[in-house]
Formats: structure tokens, C-alpha cells, sequence
């Protein structure tokens, strides 16, 4: 009997050229919490896929229970075990809790019946096991997130899972919810199920795992128990670089206008009369969980949501945005969290991506100044160095950093002096994103502009920002400034939401 | 399930609203005769919907039924004629089994190059009909063509009463064929394996495939089942107006949709009943048959139509919105 439940040696996983997995070996074993950390990029997920048999490896081993499988597909992952609970659950939203807890079972059982009387049963007696309190005949959409992991938690167990893998679990959690979510693990840790969390959340990988694996550009680069590892360490094992411990700090006269000034802002139903001010030069941070409005406000900004504000000035003018027009014509720029789906167009060059909202100004007569739009595009091509054969290449052939990058350089080509940045490194490479955090302080630094940053990765609002706002239930809760500013200070802040 | 119940009941509550407007319009609308006659014009498009429903829970839409209808009746009874055969047990289920291998064609192309199930159906409506027109011509068989025992098999009815003008109006006993088949759907649905997959299919086709549910036969079985049900119920509509027009059912899917839809299933896919879908085409017939009592204009009854079916997909994506956000 070998010592790990599932074991991978030596996988290599090509995507065209990229490697995306370079010779990684590594080994779970029965019952342990296991941590798999990395940047966005470094092959986690490539990994996951691997284990649930969605990826066949182009060379290496999978040993399971010390026994070399051949091809480890996604039924024979299932049959040994192996459950893998995505970000998005993948449960039905139609369907009642205890029918997505027996559908799998059923099908499985190859059963023509569906019933529903024991399905109700399995259902309360895995839920009973997990000491939750969660209705069975609920639909599932009605649960919360909380809720529905639960549900995806409760459904692995009931496949016989042997080890859970969970990807980026507490993303959308709440402190509580994340404590109690910890607290169901540490009970199927008990049962002898092993449990590999997927996650760049350092501070929760400390608190849980037993043993921590760390990846980076599809390598692993560090491995061990979790207590010979403290939180520098791991980040310079996933980044590759000694922690840049400076804070962006922005050289304003205290008396200068503020560049964007919003009074009373509210969204129904999501963002609660928040105020806030932003001059000429500051990176200011907006924190909080997904679903805390945080989106929502920075779309009221930019003119897209159905908002009312008492007040809403754009350099000391009146300016308050009805529509995505207005907004670009007082200045302000959004580089929306999901970019692909949102703002770019992936079959169009990066010259029309880039030159796309600011067509009005490059027309002559009826037509395009072809000339001049070459011009600014070669200009910001350069300056944002995209690293692509030339702008005629197709957004959709770049990747997600460099695509980023062209997304940024749309927004300056405007002008804008309010540039809102959501989540503006999600899905980007390491050394992309040093990149662009580069481009982001110069941009407020040397240009002026006043940059609002949302994202969930805190070190990259510590890094950046000058001030940082923790928004909750649509409502800013805590403020910390320079001094106050510490990865610790906001991850506690953000623990403490109920 | 609870809110698919409140789901039928508003949708109930709806028809029971539009009955008592349409009485106090018209109180002829209350009488047997007319109420006998509403059954008989729920029968044909109800089968038909149940065939829709179920495309329409999987995520799908099918504009190519009437076509296979039109296609089933007018294959058989052409071949009926030519044979001299004269029965019924054999023929409808010749036209049930055109309707499957019609169905099976969609869900072929469907499955096979993942395309967009509207244009798919649009294109296999299109070449149906073409085909049918072109090969078998064009000519309709009348009643004095038709064969007698699908004349009298359509002619039973469970009882009749003498309307006030004399003439004697009876209840079809093919409502009860619509009935029976309603049940086993409905039985299907809720109560199999493969009727759950169905909705797990129209939330999500990739968790369903992760689920281990098999999406090719899931497709397969829907599409085949409604040009089953379309087959079938196109026979059963000649039989019940002795007549086989090879032109028949042209802009059916419109109304049919309309029922499906304004009795709560999703166009988005996995929300949808068999109750519901009933009451939607008993709503959505009886105000086509009032606005004929009221001696609306064809032409406006189009526009009727098209405002329910607006209308209810708009309350239903506003209804799923709302629950996603």
C-alpha cells in the first residue's frame, strides 16, 4: 500500500506552445488537508483537470492508491474517488436539494425512476451528517453561495469521494461562512476523506492545511508541511519574488481638487449612500466579497447602472454619468472584471479594440483618419508594450495580460482622468501583472489620473493603493489609509463580515 | 417544487380572469355548446405543445413541427388512399413513426454539429415541407377520398347535448387521447430518470454531462418525442376534420409557443410543466375562439398572438432574472 492516496509523476501538459504543466510531481495522501497554492497562470487548474481525468497528461504517471493507472478518465476518476467541486458548483439551479444530491447517485445506478421519497432521505441523512440545517426540497438557486456549497459538499460525499478537491472555496464566503466552512472539513478530515484546497488565500491555507504544495509558471517550486512555511514564504515561492514591501504613496498638495467626488451614491438593492472622493494621483482600493456591491457601485460610476447620487462632480464639475456616453465624455474609463466578455471584441485587431471609444474624435468628414488612428494606436502599442507580432493581431490570439494591457490602453487613448479598474489582474500571468501594476502607478504618478481599484487579491490593493475602502452589503464599513494599510489589517477586516 | 405550483396557480388564476372577462362579453362563451367546441380545438395544438414543452425544458426550440405534422397526416393518408387500406391502429402509428424519424433528423443535426436549434428547425420545416409538396403534390384529400374509419374514429364523442338552435353538439372523445397523453408525460417528467434529465440538461449542459447525464440521448429522446407527439396529433387532426391538406398547420409553431411559454416554461430551458403548458394552450385557444365569437379579424388575431407570446416570455425572463440576482 503506497502512502498516497493519488499520486502524479513527472506530468507534463502542452497547450500549443505553452507548457502548462513542466514535469510536476506530487502525491495526496488519505485523509490530509492539502493545499495547492499558485498565481492565476501557474498551472493549478491545469492540474485539477489532470486528476479529474478531463486532461489526458502528454507524458508522466498517475498512481493511484500506488496502482499506475493508464487512463485516468472522468468516470474512473469518480470510480476512485476523486470529486472535484468547481467555483461555480455545477449544480443544478432548477432543481430541488435533495434531487441534485440524488442525481448523480441515480444516474450512476443506471435508474429509469426517479425517487423522489428516497432522494429526500439520502438527502437528510448527508445533510444531518454535515449538522447543517438546509431544506431538501428547496430549489437550489433560493440557497445562498454558503448554501450551495454545501450542496456540492454533501453531493461529493455521497459519490464516495475519497478526496475533495475544492477550487478557491471561500471566495464568494463571508467570515462565518468560511468558519463553518472549515469546520465541515476538518468532520470529513475525520472521515478519512482527504481534502486538497485550491487557493491563493494565504492566511486561510495557513489556518487549515496540513501540507501545502506551491506552483508557479506550471512548475513546483516548493512543497512540505504547512508549519515549516509562514506567509513571506509562501509568497515568494508563488511569485518568485522577495515581497516588494513598499506602498504606493502619491505626491498630491493636500488642497487639490479632487478629480472624482461622489456624494450619496446609491444603487437599489445593492450599493447604500456611499461617498467617496479620489484627487488627481491617489490609487484608492475598493475591497469586499463577491456580492458586496462593490461591481455594482463602480458600474454606477461609469454611468451603467440605474443609480442616484446627491452629489457627483468630476473635477469640481456637475457631471453625474446617465449612461456609459456620458461617463467617457467626463473622463471616466472602467476595465470591467470579466474583460473578454465585457469590453473586448476577440476576433477585431488591437488597433480597432483600442481605437473603439475614441472613434467620434478620430473622424475627419464622414470617414475614419486612418492615419491618425495608426498613429495613437502605434504610440500606445509601444507604451503599454503588448507583446504581439503587431496591432493587427487579433485581440483573442493574446493573452490574458497582454489582452489586459489592451484594454488599459483603450481607456488612455480616451483621456480619461478617472480610470476605474476592476479585478485588474484576474487571470494575469506574474510578470503581467507586475507589469501592469508598473503601468498603473505611472499612469497615476506621471499622468495625474485618479485611479479606483477593486479586486479580491489584497496584496495587489496593499501594493498599489495609497488608501483602501472595505465595502460590505453595499456600504463602505472600514477605511485605512497608508500607515494603517497591512495585508493583515484588511484580511481581518474582511473576516469579520457577517 | 413549490414554486412551480405557484407558477400554474397564477397562470390559472390568469384564464379563470379571462373567462369571466370574456362572459361578461360574451355570455354565449358559457355555453356547452361553445365550451364543447373549446375542447375539441385544445386537443390537436395541447398534443403538439406537450411535444414543444419538453424541447423547451431541454433548453431547445422547435419551429419544424407543424411541418412534420403536415407531413405524417399527408404521407399516411396519401398512402392509405393509394393502398386502399382503410383502419386506424396502423396508420396513426405510421404517423407517429414519421414524426420520430423527422425528430431524429433535428436531433442528429443538433447534436452532431452543435447547432442552434431555431435554425436547425427552420431548415428542416423549410425541407419538409418542400419535399412533401414536391413529391406528393399538392392536391387535398377531401372527405369523400378520406378513408371511413379515420372519418369515424375522429367522429366519437363521449356525449352530446342539443344546443338551442337545435343542432346537436357533442364533447370529442379525443380529448380524452390528449388527456392520457398529458398524463404520461407528466408521469415522464416528473417521475423518470430521463425526465429529470431533461431539466438538469436545459440548466446546464455542462454540469449535466459532468452529472453523467448522456446529452446525446437526452437530445435524441426529446427531439424524437415531440416529432412523435406532432406526427400523431397531425393524423389525429384529419381525422377529426376529415380532410388532409399537405399545407396545413402553416404558422402553428407561433401559437404553439405562445401556449408553451404563457403556461410557464422558460425559453431559457429547465422550468416548465405539463399542467402548465395545459392551461396555457386552453388560455391562449380560448382567446383566439373569442375573438372569432367576437368577429375579431384573422389578421388581428396575429396580433394577439404575437403581444401573448411577447408578453409571456417577458414575465417569465423577468421572473428568472429575478431569481438569479
Amino acid at each position: 500500500m503506497s502512502e498516497y492516496l493519488i499520486e502524479l509523476k513527472n506530468i507534463s501538459k502542452r497547450f500549443g506552445g505553452v507548457h502548462a504543466l513542466d514535469g510536476v510531481s506530487m502525491g495526496i495522501r488519505p485523509g490530509e488537508i492539502h493545499c495547492l497554492a499558485g498565481e492565476n497562470g501557474s498551472g493549478k487548474s491545469t492540474v485539477i483537470k489532470v486528476m479529474s481525468g478531463i486532461y489526458t497528461p502528454d507524458a508522466g504517471e498517475i498512481l493511484i492508491d500506488g496502482k499506475p493507472v493508464d487512463r485516468l478518465d472522468p468516470i474512473a476518476a469518480v470510480h476512485n474517488g476523486v470529486q472535484v467541486i468547481y467555483q461555480d458548483f455545477s449544480l443544478f439551479g432548477n432543481l430541488t436539494v435533495a434531487e441534485n444530491l440524488a442525481l448523480n447517485t441515480y444516474l450512476l445506478e443506471g435508474r429509469g425512476r426517479m425517487d423522489w421519497h428516497r432522494a429526500r432521505k439520502m438527502a437528510r441523512e448527508v445533510l444531518t451528517r454535515l449538522d447543517v440545517a438546509i431544506d431538501v426540497d428547496a430549489e437550489v438557486e433560493t440557497l445562498p453561495t454558503s448554501g450551495k456549497q454545501i450542496v456540492a459538499i454533501a453531493r461529493a460525499i455521497l459519490a464516495e469521494a475519497r478526496l475533495i478537491v475544492m477550487d478557491e472555496p471561500t471566495t464568494a464566503l463571508t467570515g462565518h461562512e468560511v468558519d463553518a466552512l472549515f469546520t465541515i472539513v476538518r468532520d470529513l478530515q475525520a472521515r478519512g476523506i482527504a481534502i486538497l484546497f485550491v487557493s491563493h488565500k494565504m492566511r486561510e491555507m495557513l489556518e487549515i492545511s496540513e501540507r501545502l504544495t506551491v506552483f508557479r509558471n506550471g512548475r513546483k517550486v516548493a512543497e512540505g508541511a504547512m508549519s515549516s512555511f509562514d506567509e513571506p514564504a509562501i509568497t515568494h515561492a508563488m511569485t518568485g519574488l522577495e515581497i516588494d514591501e513598499e506602498t504606493y504613496t502619491p505626491d498630491i498638495p493636500s488642497e487639490s481638487q479632487p478629480a472624482l467626488e461622489v456624494q450619496g451614491l446609491s444603487v437599489p438593492g445593492h450599493v447604500d449612500n456611499v461617498s467617496l472622493s479620489v484627487r488627481p494621483g491617489e490609487i484608492v482600493g475598493i475591497s469586499g466579497l463577491i456580492g458586496s456591491g462593490r461591481t455594482e457601485f463602480a458600474q454606477a460610476l461609469f454611468g451603467m447602472e440605474n443609480a442616484t447620487a446627491e452629489a457627483f462632480r468630476i473635477a469640481g464639475v456637475d457631471a453625474f454619468p446617465h449612461s456609459v456616453q456620458d461617463a467617457i465624455a467626463h473622463g471616466i474609463a472602467y476595465v470591467p472584471e470579466d474583460r473578454l466578455s465585457e469590453g473586448l471584441f476577440l476576433t477585431q485587431s488591437i488597433e480597432r479594440n483600442m481605437v473603439v471609444s475614441i472613434l467620434e474624435r478620430l473622424r475627419r468628414g464622414l470617414f475614419l483618419d486612418r492615419d491618425a488612428m495608426r498613429r495613437k494606436t502605434e504610440e500606445m502599442f509601444a507604451s503599454m508594450q503588448i507583446a504581439a507580432p503587431s496591432p493587427e493581431t487579433a485581440v483573442g490570439n493574446l493573452s490574458g495580460g497582454n489582452a489586459q494591457r489592451v484594454m488599459l490602453g483603450r481607456w488612455l487613448l480616451t483621456g480619461a482622468k478617472v480610470l476605474i479598474l476592476n479585478g485588474p489582474t484576474v487571470g494575469v500571468d506574474v510578470g503581467s501583472k507586475a507589469k501592469i501594476h508598473h503601468i498603473i502607478r505611472d499612469l497615476a504618478r506621471k499622468e495625474g489620473v485618479a485611479v479606483l481599484m477593486i479586486s479580491d487579491d489584497v496584496p495587489e490593493l496593499t501594493g498599489n493603493c495609497n488608501r483602501i475602502h472595505v465595502m460590505h452589503e453595499g456600504r463602505f464599513v472600514a477605511e485605512f489609509s497608508s500607515t494603517a494599510m497591512t495585508e493583515d489589517a484588511i484580511n481581518d477586516s474582511l473576516k469579520a463580515l457577517k | 417544487m413549490k414554486r412551480f405550483q405557484s407558477t400554474e396557480a397564477v397562470i390559472a388564476l390568469v384564464l379563470l380572469t379571462v373567462m369571466v372577462l370574456i362572459g361578461l362579453v360574451n355570455p354565449a362563451f358559457w355555453g356547452v355548446a361553445n365550451l364543447f367546441s373549446l375542447a375539441k380545438a385544445n386537443v390537436v395544438i395541447g398534443i403538439m405543445a406537450l411535444g414543444v414543452l419538453l424541447i423547451m425544458i431541454s433548453g431547445g426550440i422547435d419551429v419544424s413541427f407543424p411541418a412534420i405534422s403536415a407531413a405524417a397526416l399527408y404521407i399516411t393518408v396519401r398512402t392509405m388512399v393509394a393502398l386502399d387500406y382503410d383502419g386506424v391502429l396502423l396508420p396513426f402509428i405510421a404517423a407517429s413513426v414519421i414524426g420520430v424519424l423527422l425528430g431524429a433528423f433535428n436531433a442528429f443535426i443538433i447534436d452532431r454539429f452543435k447547432m442552434i436549434p431555431l435554425i436547425v428547425t427552420l431548415g428542416t420545416a423549410s425541407i419538409i415541407r418542400g419535399l412533401v409538396l414536391g413529391l406528393l403534390g399538392t392536391s387535398i384529400v377531401n372527405i369523400n377520398k378520406m378513408p371511413d374509419a379515420l372519418i369515424e374514429f375522429g367522429k366519437q364523442d363521449l356525449t352530446t347535448v342539443t344546443a338551442q338552435n337545435g343542432a346537436t353538439v357533442g364533447l370529442t372523445a379525443m380529448i380524452l387521447v390528449y388527456l392520457a397523453i398529458a398524463l404520461v408525460i407528466h408521469v415522464v417528467l416528473r417521475h423518470t430518470m430521463t425526465g429529470r434529465s431533461i431539466y438538469a440538461y436545459g440548466d446546464d449542459m455542462e454540469s449535466a454531462r459532468r452529472a453523467g447525464v448522456n446529452t446525446r440521448r437526452t437530445i435524441f429522446f426529446v427531439y424524437c418525442t415531440a416529432g412523435l407527439l406532432a406526427g400523431f396529433a397531425g393524423l389525429l387532426h384529419s381525422s377529426m376534420i376529415w380532410q388532409a391538406n399537405p399545407r396545413d398547420f402553416i404558422g402553428l409553431e407561433l401559437d404553439v409557443i405562445a401556449a408553451v411559454v404563457l403556461g410557464g416554461a422558460s425559453i431559457f430551458g429547465g422550468r416548465g410543466s405539463v399542467l402548465g403548458t395545459m392551461i396555457g394552450v386552453f388560455t391562449l385557444v380560448m382567446v383566439k375562439n373569442s375573438l372569432i365569437l367576437m368577429k375579431v379579424d384573422t389578421t388581428w388575431q396575429r396580433v394577439v398572438v404575437g403581444v401573448i407570446i411577447v408578453a409571456a416570455t417577458a414575465i417569465t425572463a423577468w421572473r428568472d432574472r429575478k431569481k438569479l440576482a
